[in-house]
């Protein structure tokens, strides 16, 4: 049985919380200016690799800029993408789905509407066509990839609230005379916390790859802001000659997204198991 | 009489959590024995063991566990699962545990027969058949061909019992086999089940909390506490004469209709159930009985009432009996 | 007179269960035109098999459904007309299984608190006060106040919900099946302290049960439903000394009592389920009848009442 001794729940665990403490502390942590361009010091490799410059430790970019700066300051965006794109979509999501799955009849009808036509449209390209229609900023992508990917939400908590509401606790505070508000507030979303939490961890990875393929595309957060999708576009007409451009922030990209994967698995098993409940 | 199933000082532990101490305990051919106790007294990982079917983490340990003859202990896990299903079956309370909701009856049914066996399919469905009518369940040929979810739970419980009776086992265990249903349809199953035991002078090792079902099912009963058989009897030995206070206080918890008035409380025992480990010596229901005194913390002897009649406590009968 | 505390006429409901998108919805018939009532100080059994809408029509009696026909008066009133609060302080429910009555995410304190919170307006130090007066009330040490649900056994969270049933000092308590999923033992412990709490709160109980020898210890008057309706009712002796309806009559044959000796009973009940989908015509019980007529396949009968009870039944000769 898995649990607290699961190894990737550890793994990745401790993989965001580096990440968040990189994104946290960039400014402390960063040995150059992340904006700070220097075009005689282009495209310099990483210390590991031949001509390399003694300072950058992973090298410089093609217009000089210090590439592990751009890398530290891109986990801010990252994170910051992830965050308040789950915020905003677990909003929408868990209220919407709460709605359906506790009042049941038409409103839930409305609800299950809502879910399917949202699964209806294809994420990207309407992503794209909003972001080339207002312009990219950080704002419009959160705002764009919240209003999209809330639809996880509000299944998991739909079904989750439709189980928990017919559960002889909600019978007893409805019979103790409690409120509508009190008994969603108190016995319906503590229970349902876990999953949702589940939920939350591969939104965050979706919304991260997202940002990172709309940055790719151009459509992302502007330059020069560092996003890693952003590097890796920058990047992609160097890298058949300097394979590194490419090759770092995809890795950071990857170990990232495969954390807060791990990180989602574990706390999947351990709510399985019952070890929090 | 002949011993079928002979247990004898069966330990079972989970990590440092003994749910079996030492309990010993004999079913002859052709017999009904009950094995009963509360929730966590041992009696369904006793089954269990017997099976050969424990949890991973679980250890068995015992001086003697044969079946018929044969050594338990001593098989490995394929000559064990040659026996199970063929010469020893089991049955669950929930039937949708041990049936795969994926199958048809029938083709669950004439598995274990053509594996046990080597019979032919037609062969086994022949049987299948004859077995469903057996149970007393109406239109056999067209439930064979039926899927779980589309039974009844008593319904359930016959294809049960009616697959753990395809290969004719000696004996059969069943692992509270009424307590999710209707009292009507327990009634239907246990005299379907006595009725079965009668003609093919099945031995059965009936595993309950209800002392109902024990009066009228049982010829032997084996009373389980914390992991310890505390007494053994023959039925009505047991019920007139229960020598064990444990099994007196039982007794004295079930409502029986036109014996306690209303306005009257039940006798009930006080306290819970202590968790077990191995180490512990002494009674385990010493924190539990009315009648204990110093001394029952120390070793307990098996004392003998009669030769069928045995129980592990130390006070003077008379003390026990007395209302 | 004095006004029964509930009183129910013509109660019927009905569930709609949906069986694919465009599939007619199949109706199911939990209960179906129940009148009772539950005197003050009483206990009304109510007994019957699985499905046959026991348990409806508690949650309908607690507010928790709406019937579909019919009428609730609780304590002479409308129960769609009382307010929450109201209701709560009138009628509290057990229920059977302990552990999904209890919220696995508070403590027992709050648990037991969470009437007095819902009433609104009583300060926290006197609901601190009567939780506590509660718990030690239904044999629980205060100190385990400050534990969840998942840290207590199967007694002791039911002794919780009774606290929390009983912290408003209501006047009725409707148990659902509460000590089904109890051990013998325990089991007696709560029907002791069930009873103990009647006496001393005068509190009503309408105690719903599948175990009739439960039933007869604690109920005054017991009504036995089959298939949504109520086929018997009579005081707890007369009915447990002369059953008259076939069905009540299989049903006590049914009850094993702790006697050894006695054999399994025969219930000639045939191995036809009842189901609530599916109402026979005529007598609901009859396709299990042992002793049906013709009359009884085509003709419903209706409830006949006379001094020793109601009976639903074209066999029972009424007095």
């Amino acid at each position: 049985m898995k649990g607290w001794r699961n190894a990737g729940l550890w793994v990745g665990a401790f993989i965001v919380a580096f990440t968040l403490l990189v994104a946290l502390f960039a400014p402390l942590l960063a040995p150059h200016d992340p904006f700070g361009m220097d075009l005689s010091r282009r495209l310099k490799p990483p210390i590991w690799m031949e001509g390399s410059l003694p300072g950058h430790l992973l090298g410089t970019d093609h217009i000089g800029r210090d590439y592990l700066s751009r890398l530290i300051y891109g986990a801010r965006i990252s994170v910051l993408i992830g965050v308040m794109t789950v915020i905003t979509s677990g909003l929408i999501g868990i209220a919407l789905g709460v709605t359906g799955g506790f009042f049941g009849g038409r409103i839930d009808d409305v609800v299950l509407f809502a879910i399917t036509a949202r699964l209806a449209i294809p994420l990207i390209l309407v992503a794209l066509a909003v972001v080339s229609l207002i312009g990219s900023s950080l704002t419009v992508v959160v705002a764009t990839l919240g209003f999209l990917l809330w639809e996880r939400f509000a299944v998991v908590a739909r079904v989750a609230t439709m189980q928990v509401r017919t559960l002889d606790y909600v019978s007893a505070a409805w019979s103790a005379g409690c409120s509508r508000a009190h008994i969603l507030l108190r016995d319906v979303l503590p229970n349902i916390a876990s999953p949702l939490a589940v939920v939350a961890t591969l939104e965050m990875a979706l919304a991260i790859l997202l940002e990172a393929a709309l940055s790719f595309l151009g459509l992302g957060v502007p330059p020069p802001l560092p996003s890693w999708g952003l590097m890796i576009a920058e990047g992609k007409e160097y890298m058949f000659f300097n394979a590194w451009v490419i090759t770092i922030p995809g890795i950071a990209l990857f170990v990232f997204v495969f954390g807060i994967n791990l990180l989602g698995d574990g706390l999947r098993d351990l709510l399985r198991t019952g070890r929090v409940a | 009489m002949t011993a079928l199933l002979e247990v004898e000082g069966l330990e079972i532990s989970f990590g440092s959590l003994a749910a079996v101490r030492g309990a010993s305990l004999q079913v002859n051919k052709g017999e009904t024995h009950c094995l009963v106790g509360e929730s966590g007294c041992g009696k369904s990982v006793t089954a269990l063991s017997i099976m050969g079917l424990l949890a991973r983490n679980g250890r068995r340990d015992a001086r003697v566990l044969r079946f018929d003859g044969t050594d338990l202990l001593a098989l490995n896990e394929r000559a064990m699962s040659r026996l199970r299903g063929n010469r020893l079956a089991m049955i669950f309370q929930e039937p949708m545990t041990s049936l795969n909701p994926a199958y048809t009856v029938g083709s669950q049914m004439i598995e274990v027969m053509q594996r046990h066996r080597g019979a032919t399919r037609a062969a086994a469905l022949a049987r299948a058949e004859e077995l469903l009518a057996r149970v007393r369940i109406t239109s056999p040929g067209m439930r064979l061909g039926q899927y779980p979810h589309q039974l009844s739970g008593g319904l359930r419980q016959r294809v049960m019992i009616a697959m753990a009776l395809m290969c004719s086992p000696e004996l059969l265990i069943a692992d509270e086999p009424t307590t999710a249903l209707d009292v009507t349809v327990q009634a239907q199953i246990l005299r379907l089940l006595s009725d079965l035991q009668k003609d093919l002078g099945l031995a059965i090792l009936l595993i309950t909390h209800d002392l109902g079902v024990v009066a009228r099912t049982a010829h032997r009963v084996s009373v389980m506490y914390a992991g310890e058989v505390v007494e053994s009897a023959p039925v009505a030995q047991l019920f007139t004469k229960p020598m064990h206070p444990y099994t007196r206080g039982l007794l004295d918890c079930v409502p029986v209709p036109g014996k306690v008035r209303r306005d009257q409380p039940l006798g009930s025992i006080p306290g819970m159930v202590p968790r077990m480990t191995q180490s512990f010596r002494g009674c385990a229901f010493v924190e539990r009985c009315t009648l204990a005194r110093p001394d029952c913390a120390g070793e307990i002897v098996r004392h003998r009432l009669a030769a069928q009649h045995d129980y592990l406590c130390q006070i003077p009968p008379d003390r026990v009996t007395a209302p | 007179m004095t006004t029964p505390l509930i009183e129910i006429r013509d109660v019927g409901h009905q569930f709609r269960v949906k069986s694919g998108l465009f599939a007619q919805p199949k109706r199911i018939v939990a209960v179906d035109g129940v009148s009772l009532s539950l005197p003050a100080g009483g206990v009304l059994g109510v007994v019957g098999e699985s499905g046959c809408g026991k348990s409806t029509l508690a949650k309908i009696i607690l507010g928790l459904i709406e019937p579909s026909a019919g009428e609730v008066l609780i304590d002479g009133r409308r129960l769609d007309g009382l307010d929450r609060r109201e209701r709560a302080r009138l009628i509290q429910p057990v229920f059977q299984d302990p552990y999904s009555s209890l919220n696995p995410r508070r403590r027992v304190r709050d648990i037991v608190g969470v009437p007095l919170v819902a009433q609104g307006g009583i300060a926290d130090g006197e609901i601190r006060r009567r939780v506590d007066a509660m718990l030690a009330r239904v044999g629980l040490d205060p100190e385990l106040g400050e534990r969840q649900p998942a840290e207590l056994s199967g007694g002791q969270r039911q002794r919780v919900a009774i606290a929390r049933a009983l912290v408003l000092h209501p006047r009725i308590v409707v148990c659902d099946e509460p000590t089904s999923a109890l051990d013998v033992s325990v089991q007696a412990q709560i029907l002791n302290l069930l009873a103990e709490l009647r006496r001393e709160l005068g509190l009503s109980y309408l105690f719903i049960s599948h175990n009739l020898a439960v039933v007869e210890h604690v109920a005054s008057e017991v009504a036995v439903m089959y298939l949504g309706r109520i086929v018997e009712r009579a005081e707890t002796e007369t009915l447990f000394r002369a059953p008259r309806h076939p069905y009540t009559k299989a049903l006590l044959a049914s009850v094993l009592t702790p006697e050894p000796g006695l054999g399994i009973p025969d219930t000639e009940l045939g191995d036809t389920m009842p189901d609530p989908a599916n109402i026979p015509p005529g007598c609901r019980f009859h396709p299990r009848c042992p002793a049906a007529i013709d009359r009884c396949r085509s003709d419903a009968p209706m409830p006949r009442r006379d001094r020793r009870g109601l009976a639903e039944c074209h066999l029972v000769e009424m007095a």
